[in-house]
């Protein structure tokens, strides 16, 4: 019963994860070691990156005994459909913000994406809602507590 | 005496007019926040800092407090009532609560949560007003090795106490640690891991990550797998109000849940889950009915509740005495504390008497308005419960979006934000506990500022941390605690192999 009959190998994940982890720790120890000023006394700015490295080189050597041991923990498989739909609502709320398209807008989107990739089917109900809810964060910062929110020409309307 | 003159001058700070309202606003957002799934106190904490962002400093930190105990009751009933608990601390308090809910008891069981709450958190806060001089006393004694060494002690516990796997914990620490470094070094003016783009010479925003990881990463996390665990709101049946009998079986729990919380909240070695688990097994070994614990035990629901909170008052302790975030709630009340260019610890009692005892005071106040509020608002916050899940998460990412917006508007803080998202997303799946990055985020750097200080006093010589006997205890203290699981670990192995 203990012994464990898979032999396909390395866990994937955990490869990966270690592979990344030693990634992370070259560019902090390049960064590190780049470094002009250095300090007279006691440690500078240099030594808390490379402990941190080291660290994360032994964390990614220790995610590769794992990797051939028992691995990572077997996620279920992912809605792949849905994480699509809220990071396309995301990625357009940092452009129509970054490219001063305001903050209504911006939420509108996001609001109606989310819920549709949470599995709605209603996306013009729900633009309607994250409008309304926009428009209501927007006016509240604004007016009680004097905060302007990311504004473009539909936010000038108001103030 | 001295104590007790500042308490009540504290309480004159806390009981003018404007500063009760900002307490009411507090509890009642906290709570309606923390009531939603997936939205533990860290979260609702980070999520509702911008509000709070304009304020004066005494009034919205006062406001935090109400924030701050709101999101844990709030957390509560979403634990009792979905069998949902938002944070770990709150899985004991599931384990029974929804039990007692599915068996109709849903009422008491929110009643003996709230009360159990009210009672530790009333015993806690006087803890805290009379432990808080004496440890401010003795940290001013406290030199920057000392200092190092506690946070040592820190990261280690942090780190082993979430998640059930060091590695896995550690990982996610080091992560942390490792984004503390980026931005300008304080003590020499030098960027680190910025590679030339502005956006990052301040650093990493705690609220960003935190609010990145616990939110928009469960809204991830729960959109990927939608279909497979739909929860069900157990309807609150029959009388809202504990019998006599619920009354006699839960007093004793709250007491000795609040033993067992506010000393392992206060020390540096916090964490609310461990004396949450230590009131359930000791309510499940003390009880005259075991045959009802897993069936719905009322012990089971008011010990590891007065545990939670009276551990949630604890951490206030070394936070504010220490300046020593032992949670990822305690760590972004910190964040929330540097927004008004405070800095938490033995300095900030001495020039801010105001401030200190007017938030211990209104703990105080928040707990009386918790229980006043909760009970006849039962109702609406089970009708939040309600709310679709796609309208919920929609709607979690609108206030992230917000928070961020209204603290940093920039493009780039955005995407750092959803890149955090996307990493919790992962993290969660794979299991890697997110909250020992938050703590690493905030704690790294403090370490490092002690360290570099400790080693210019003593010229170099690193022997400085361990000849001095209070750093050299706590750095023994976190080597056991580092070392202890994996030898553990090693035991039952062996011991496995044996059978």
């Amino acid at each position: 019963m203990t012994n464990d009959t898979r032999t396909q190998g390395a866990n994937k994940p955990a490869l990966l994860v270690g592979v990344l982890l030693l990634i992370v720790a070259a560019l902090i120890g390049y960064d590190a070691s780049q470094q002009t000023i250095t300090s007279t006394y006691g440690v500078g700015p240099t030594a808390m990156p490379y402990v941190v490295a080291a660290g994360l080189v032994i964390l990614g050597l220790a995610h590769f005994l794992v990797a051939f041991r028992e691995g990572l923990p077997q996620p279920d498989e992912a809605d792949n459909k849905a994480l699509l739909w809220i990071a396309g609502g995301l990625i357009f709320l940092i452009a129509c913000i970054g490219l001063g398209g305001g903050f209504i807008i911006a939420i509108t989107v996001v609001f109606a994406c989310t819920a549709r990739g949470m599995g709605r089917q209603g996306l013009l109900v729900d633009a309607v809602i994250g409008f309304v809810l926009g428009l209501v964060i927007f006016l509240v910062f604004a007016k009680v507590l004097t905060l302007i929110l990311p504004s473009g020409p539909l936010e000038r309307l108001f103030l | 005496m001295d104590t007790l003159l500042s308490l009540l001058h504290g309480f004159s700070v806390a009981l003018e007019p404007s500063k009760m309202v900002f307490c009411l606003i507090g509890v009642f957002l906290g709570t309606a926040v923390g009531v939603l799934p997936g939205i533990g106190p860290a979260l609702t904490v980070a999520l509702l800092l911008p509000v709070t962002f304009k304020l004066d400093p005494a009034g919205s930190l006062i406001m935090f407090a109400g924030i701050y105990y709101g999101g844990m009751y709030g957390g509560s009933t979403t634990a009792i009532l979905l069998n949902a608990p938002g944070e770990s601390a709150s899985l004991a308090t599931a384990l029974e609560g929804s039990k007692m809910a599915k068996a109709g008891r849903g009422g008491p069981a929110l009643a003996t949560s709230a009360i159990g709450s009210f009672v530790a958190g009333l015993i806690a806060t006087i803890g805290l007003a009379f432990l808080a001089p004496v440890l401010v006393e003795l940290a001013v004694k406290f030199g920057p090795w000392d200092y190092f060494a506690l946070m040592i002690v820190a990261f280690v516990t942090v780190s082993a106490t979430f998640g059930d796997s060091p590695l896995r914990g550690l990982t996610s620490l080091f992560l942390g640690i490792a984004l503390g470094l980026i931005g300008i070094d304080k003590l020499t003016g030098q960027a680190r891991l910025t590679f030339g783009v502005p956006e990052l010479l301040n650093g990493v925003e705690v609220t960003t990550l935190a609010v990145g990881l616990f939110a928009v990463g469960e809204a991830f996390y729960v959109a990927s797998k939608r279909f497979r665990d739909p929860e069900e709101i157990i309807p609150i049946k029959g009388s809202l109000w504990m019998t006599k009998e619920d009354w006699k079986r839960s007093w004793a729990p709250w007491l000795r849940g609040t033993a067992f919380g506010f000393p392992i909240g206060a020390l540096p070695a916090g964490g609310a889950e461990v004396p949450t688990f230590l009131s359930y097994s000791t309510e499940r070994k003390l009880c005259k009915y075991p045959d009802e614990f897993g069936k719905g035990a009322i012990e089971g629901v008011a010990g590891p509740e007065a545990a939670n909170n009276a551990s949630a008052a604890g951490t206030l302790v070394p936070l504010l005495t220490l300046g020593l975030p032992t949670s990822a709630t305690a760590a972004i009340m910190l964040a929330g504390f540097q927004q008004y260019g405070l800095n938490p610890g033995p300095l900030l009692f001495a020039e801010k008497p105001d401030l200190v005892w007017g938030l211990i005071a209104s703990l105080f106040i928040a707990n009386v308005m918790l229980v006043i509020l909760n009970l006849p608002l039962i109702g609406l916050w089970v009708r939040l419960l309600a709310i679709p899940q796609p309208w919920l998460y929609a709607g979690i990412l609108v206030f992230a979006t917000m928070g961020t917006l209204a603290v940093n508007g920039s493009p780039a803080e955005l995407a750092m934000l959803f890149a955090f998202g996307f990493l919790g997303y992962l993290m969660r799946r794979y299991d890697y506990p997110v909250a020992p990055m938050v703590v690493g985020l905030i704690l790294g750097p403090m370490a490092e500022q002690q360290l570099r200080r400790a080693l210019q006093i003593s010229l170099g010589d690193p022997m400085i941390l361990l000849e001095n006997p209070i750093s050299a205890t706590l750095l023994g203290i976190a080597f056991i605690a580092l070392v202890a699981p994996f030898v553990m670990k090693g035991l039952n192995q062996f011991k496995a192999a044996e059978d």
